[in-house]
């Protein structure tokens, strides 16, 4: 009985509550360092994984034989950083993915978007945006097929001035409700296209990242 | 004690966490724009919630009371980064659906206001009890307010379900109309439907003990 009779008459003292304190934050600190390096490996695999099998959807099938997602080069359009994955096979360019973002209606989207050698959009997809469910996130493809207008296009397909949503003379379909959203995804694909005219020779001069 | 049967009552019905304590509002109106939505911030904080419940009542006779809101604070915050790394590295499908939900947990003052109100007072079991009865009553309330904005607001139930629970749960996703009320989804929708859902619950309470009352009146007057 003695025990929680002289806890009764520690707990109020001051020293007895700066311990706890103390206690309760360095568990949490050490439960927390502890599980960030147990966690760290698995999570870092699981998101290059995640890239990697984004980067493969956006790729045609058999079009390369390397692993893009270590095949990678840092660039900026404008003051947008972009990554640019180069897809080869038999270790010659056959196309490259551009990791790249841009201002939607609520926040950053980013994309990956792939184009093949001949400067033609093979595949688009959203992979993180803050957009307005039931408006716009039809940029997703598991809500909607609106990304897959753009396969095939190129920067004379439709001629530039036409790059650009219905509402501003275009000839993407923005949503119902909502423009913003199309309009940002849309612009940021043609950027990307103009990124790869311009610079796609420097990044093919490189030699394969080992 | 409150036996088991009342706590129970209490975390569904009676002292529910958003339609009777008006707790956790934040998360409950930021991700019900869909019923799957509502159902996934429910089941997550369910988790935390036992377990944010279970650890502040075995530790409840060491806490001092002047500093315990610091240490739940503390706790309960450690517990939801835990939850959050692990599902990250070993459960990433889920994460990718559950991980928006599971960084809104830690303000959420529901759980906050059961360590302090319930866990601190009362043994483990109980409180273990409490946490899984208020959290399936949050789950309830959420997808109710999810349903009727997706409802009104899409023109369908349960969308996406099967991202959430796996294929097997498709057949929930249900498609009604094309098109439906904008306002809904957006956050206006939000708090309509929150108004309407405390006014239902009200609505129905006062016509029961009106009945329990006539009958009482019947049964003295025969």
């Amino acid at each position: 009985m003695s025990e929680p009779l002289s806890l009764e008459r520690l707990r109020p003292t001051i020293p007895y509550q700066a311990a706890a304190l103390a206690v309760t934050v360095m568990t949490a600190s050490l439960a927390l360092s502890f599980a960030e390096g147990f966690t760290r490996g698995p999570i870092e695999h699981a998101i290059a994984e995640d890239t990697r099998r984004s980067l493969a959807e956006v790729l045609p099938t058999g079009s390369f034989d390397n692993d893009p997602g270590t095949d990678r080069l840092e660039a900026r359009d404008g003051d947008i950083p972009v990554v640019v994955h180069i897809a080869r096979q038999a270790g010659v360019p056959s196309a490259v993915v551009l990791e790249t973002s841009t201002r939607g209606y609520s926040g950053e989207i980013g994309l990956v978007v792939g184009i093949d050698r001949e400067g033609k959009v093979t595949g688009v997809r959203v992979t993180r945006h803050s957009e307005t469910p039931g408006l716009g996130d039809k940029i997703e493809v598991a809500k909607s097929d609106w990304v897959h207008h753009f396969v095939g296009r190129h920067l004379a397909d439709p001629d530039p001035a036409r790059w650009a949503v219905r509402k501003d003379g275009g000839v993407f379909d923005q949503f119902a409700g909502a423009t913003i959203t199309p309009r940002a995804v849309v612009g940021a694909v043609k950027r990307s296209l103009e990124l790869y005219a311009r610079e796609h020779e420097r990044w093919f001069a490189r030699r394969e990242a080992s | 004690m409150k036996p088991y049967r009342t706590i129970v009552k209490d975390g569904l019905w009676d002292n529910n966490m958003v339609a009777g304590q008006l707790l956790a509002m934040c998360p409950a109106m930021a991700v019900t724009a869909t019923a799957t939505n509502g159902l996934g911030m429910g089941l997550a904080t369910t988790v935390v919630l036992v377990a944010s419940n279970v650890l502040v009542a075995s530790i409840r006779q060491l806490v001092p009371s002047a500093v315990r809101i610091p240490i739940f604070i503390v706790l309960i915050a450690t517990l939801v980064t835990l939850v959050d790394m692990a599902l990250n590295a070993w459960l990433h499908d889920l994460y990718k659906v559950l991980g928006l939900f599971i960084a809104l947990i830690v303000v959420n003052c529901g759980i906050l206001g059961r360590a302090e109100s319930f866990a601190s007072k009362s043994p483990i079991a109980a409180s273990a009890v409490d946490g899984l009865a208020m959290g399936l009553g949050f789950t309830l309330s959420l997808v109710a307010i999810g349903s009727v904005r997706e409802l009104l607001g899409s023109g369908s139930l349960f969308s996406q379900a099967h991202l959430l629970l796996g294929p097997a749960f498709a057949f929930l996703e249900m498609k009604f109309f094309d098109g439906g009320a904008l306002l809904m989804i957006l956050p206006p929708g939000g708090f309509i439907v929150l108004g309407l859902l405390l006014a239902g619950k009200r609505i129905w309470e006062a016509r029961r003990a009106e009945r329990r009352r006539n009958l009482e009146v019947s049964a003295s007057a025969a």
